[in-house]
């Protein structure tokens, strides 16, 4: 007797209902087992957690600024994968992003009118994001260069990059690290507490990606070039031009998070931009299954884990590293579940099994 | 695929907005009575055996003296720059009357917390900026570490000893120079290597470091970060070492012969002492070793009397208020004269020193 997953032909309504609720309920008690481990009663550390992140008009605007990276790196990450082109260097494209805003906004104020100041340093963080990705896009495009290795190893260029401005060539004159604070008018101004006016950006350019990939020639192409290259050939989509054109807006949106980020919070640039949101990114894309509106969701609800988490260690007392492996346990199964709403699984015999159709459907799913 | 994330998120904002209100309304508690309540936010966890467990000791030690009529607690592993922020605050709107901040990258947030919650108190360690009611506090480390190179350069055979450093920053520059200063006191042949690691926390670079020097031919290694991992690297090897931070001694054996050490707890005990009793003022405190706030490790067996007495009468000395490292006659790394003879380097000038001495092997990377 074999379990056996297959893809299901429709995806079911109960499953769609069922798997998310079952997966957080699972979720809670896997946590809720390393917490009474740890010695905390888990209701207690959830409803902490909770308020940590939601319960305040401070923790709002904390989840806030957690979560406009984490969204605008997961519409850069969501839009690659929807051409199944891997798109892990957010992370680094959020790094030379920050760089770009900064630069502008440390160098060119002398020479240019402060008003211009702040978007030029927006947009330069886009042209700096979508470079960077497109580097690895061109590679694929033309030479067919796996891009995971790529975008991955150009996350360690750009954050060496980053360490060595800050600690070393733009670091201000007499202590430590960091550059000098970025003059006035080049920050980007904050609406609550800490959370800036990049929230705008990331939900008008989410509601934008929505209705492109449902209405536009654009979206279409590509979901037939994620889909079926072959036939996106045959419909005589130019797939090089595609690919190239649509990872220059991912990775523009992932140096967009970083420019926001140190124009909106830091106003400078120091240690703290490459903290990992261009990685949650992934997850966040994945959760949301590539759907845009469903990344600000998510984006917000693992922002929300990521504020609340502190109180494992404020009101818990428990060690930080019990936070990290709590958030971590919390994650699996809302991951692992979403497997459930596309695939079923069966309980056969082996001889009928017809192993090599899924194999297939896999490979699929796993190469592109 | 949509509905699914919809319905979910839905329940928890919605659930999220009630509580919401719930908390909003009750605000900050800010009590008169009870305990003082500090709270500390470190860079690593206290089980690094060096930076983050040596505050973490002087926050224990501030429990005990008060008892029942102070409350301490402590976040760890807080990234330097805008999570920083997060977690200060969160002290603060808690209600807690005193915010330590123990790494230089918490500045910034403290700054900006400091300004929102006029009533409570900051102290940012190692810091410049200060505000009414946000002082910095820091220790002229320079002092016993100059005495630790006198142990390295009576015990080195190779003349050459290793030092692993954490960034390029005045701080470190100030101690690589005072050790050297030290070595080339007993010692004029020594030269010290400096290798950077960038970090402060990274047990593994920090290992790393240790070794290439050891491959240079350095047969002691002295080290300004935070773990004990070069000195582990020193002792697999067979080398000696300096630690730094605490009594390494304790945790790796006798081959560290001694090191520059913290001890925070006198000082936590009298500036919380003085928030409780509202005389506390802002400040920019630099103790020495005669305010007990630095100290030199107690001595490895392996260190012989006579390199003991030398370093007791050079220690006597600090302790009697004397301070001459930095007096010249001093010779930069270039050869040029770094400070005169009889002159000494201001506080100002030993806080923003950029260049190193005569004895160093290694560079400062230009700006």
């Amino acid at each position: 007797m074999k379990l056996v997953l297959h893809k299901r032909e429709t995806v079911s309504k109960r499953a769609v209902v069922l798997v998310p609720i079952v997966s957080f309920a699972v979720s809670l008690f896997l946590g809720g087992i390393l917490l009474i481990l740890s010695g905390a009663n888990p209701l207690v550390a959830y409803g902490a957690m909770f308020r940590g992140a939601f319960g305040s008009s401070v923790g709002w605007t904390e989840v806030l600024v957690k979560g406009i990276p984490l969204m605008l790196t997961g519409l850069g990450v969501a839009l690659a994968f929807r051409l199944r082109f891997w798109n892990i260097g957010a992370e680094g494209q959020l790094t030379l992003g920050a760089v770009a805003a900064s630069g502008v906004a440390l160098f060119w104020s002398q020479r240019l009118p402060s008003w211009t100041i702040l978007p030029l340093a927006i947009l330069a963080g886009c042209v700096a994001g979508a470079l960077w990705a497109g580097l690895p896009a061109v590679l694929k495009a033309v030479l067919k260069v796996d891009e995971t290795l790529t975008t991955l190893m150009l996350n360690y260029v750009a954050i060496l990059y980053y360490e060595h401005l800050y600690h070393v060539t733009w670091r201000a004159p007499g202590y430590n690290s960091g550059t000098e604070r970025f003059p006035e008018f080049a920050w980007l101004p904050r609406i609550a507490g800490r959370a800036h006016m990049g929230i705008f950006f990331a939900l008008i350019l989410a509601v934008v990606l929505w209705w492109m990939f449902k209405h536009s020639r654009w979206g279409f192409e590509l979901k037939i070039i994620g889909s079926n290259p072959t036939a996106a050939r045959y419909l005589g989509i130019s797939i090089a031009r595609s690919i190239v054109l649509t990872i220059l807006i991912s990775g523009a949106l992932s140096g967009l998070a970083g420019a926001l980020e140190v124009l909106g919070i830091a106003r400078r640039l120091q240690q703290g931009v490459a903290v990992g949101y261009g990685y949650t990114a992934i997850i966040i894309a994945w959760m949301a299954q590539l759907n845009p509106l469903g990344v600000i969701m998510v984006a917000m609800m693992m922002a929300g884990l990521l504020v609340g988490g502190d109180q494992i260690q404020m009101r818990m007392r428990l060690p930080a590293s019990v936070g990290v492996v709590l958030q971590g346990m919390l994650l699996l199964p809302m991951l692992a579940g979403s497997l459930f709403t596309e695939y079923a699984l069966e309980i056969k015999r082996p001889e009928k099994l017809p192993v090599a159709g899924l194999q297939q459907d896999v490979g699929k799913e796993a190469t592109g | 695929m949509r509905r699914r994330i919809f319905g979910l998120l839905a329940v928890l904002l919605t659930a999220s907005l009630a509580l919401a209100a719930c908390g909003t309304a009750a605000g900050p508690t800010t009590t008169d009575e009870g305990p003082f309540r500090a709270a500390f936010v470190y860079i690593g966890p206290p089980g690094d055996l060096g930076w983050t467990y040596e505050h973490d000791r002087g926050r224990q030690q501030v429990e005990a003296e008060f008892g029942d009529n102070v409350e301490t607690t402590y976040i760890e592993n807080v990234e330097q720059g805008p999570d920083a922020a997060r977690v200060i605050r969160q002290y603060a709107q808690e209600g807690y009357d005193m915010v330590f901040a123990t790494s230089f990258g918490y500045m910034d947030a403290m700054y900006e917390v400091a300004e929102e919650f006029p009533n409570v108190i900051f102290e940012h360690c190692s810091g410049y900026r200060t505000r009414d009611n946000m002082g910095t506090y820091f220790g002229r480390m320079y002092q016993p570490r100059y005495l630790s190179g006198m142990v390295a350069g009576s015990m080195t055979e190779a003349n050459s000893i290793g030092y692993v450093a954490a960034f390029p920053i005045p701080e470190v520059i100030r101690g690589i120079n005072a050790f050297t200063l030290g070595v080339r006191e007993v010692n004029p042949d020594a030269e010290v290597r400096v290798v950077w690691t960038y970090t402060w926390f990274d047990p593994v670079t920090e290992r790393d470091a240790a070794i290439a020097l050891l491959d240079q031919g350095v047969d002691i290694i002295a080290q300004h970060q935070d773990t004990t991992e070069p000195q582990k690297a020193a002792q697999e090897r067979g080398a000696m070492s300096i630690g730094y931070n605490s009594d390494h001694r304790a945790f790796v054996g006798d081959t560290v012969l001694t090191g520059p050490a913290w001890n925070w707890g006198p000082y936590y005990i009298s500036t919380i002492g003085a928030a409780m009793g509202d005389g506390w003022e802002s400040r920019e405190y630099w103790g020495g070793m005669q305010d007990g706030l630095v100290q030199l490790a107690d001595f490895s067996p392996r260190v012989p009397q006579a390199v003991r007495d030398l370093v007791d009468t050079a220690t006597q000395s600090f302790l009697n208020g004397n301070d001459e490292v930095f007096c010249g006659p001093i010779t930069a790394q270039d050869g040029s004269m770094f400070v005169a003879a009889g002159e000494c380097l201001s506080d100002g000038e030993m806080l923003g020193m950029n260049v190193f001495v005569e004895g160093v092997i290694g560079t400062i990377p230009a700006q």
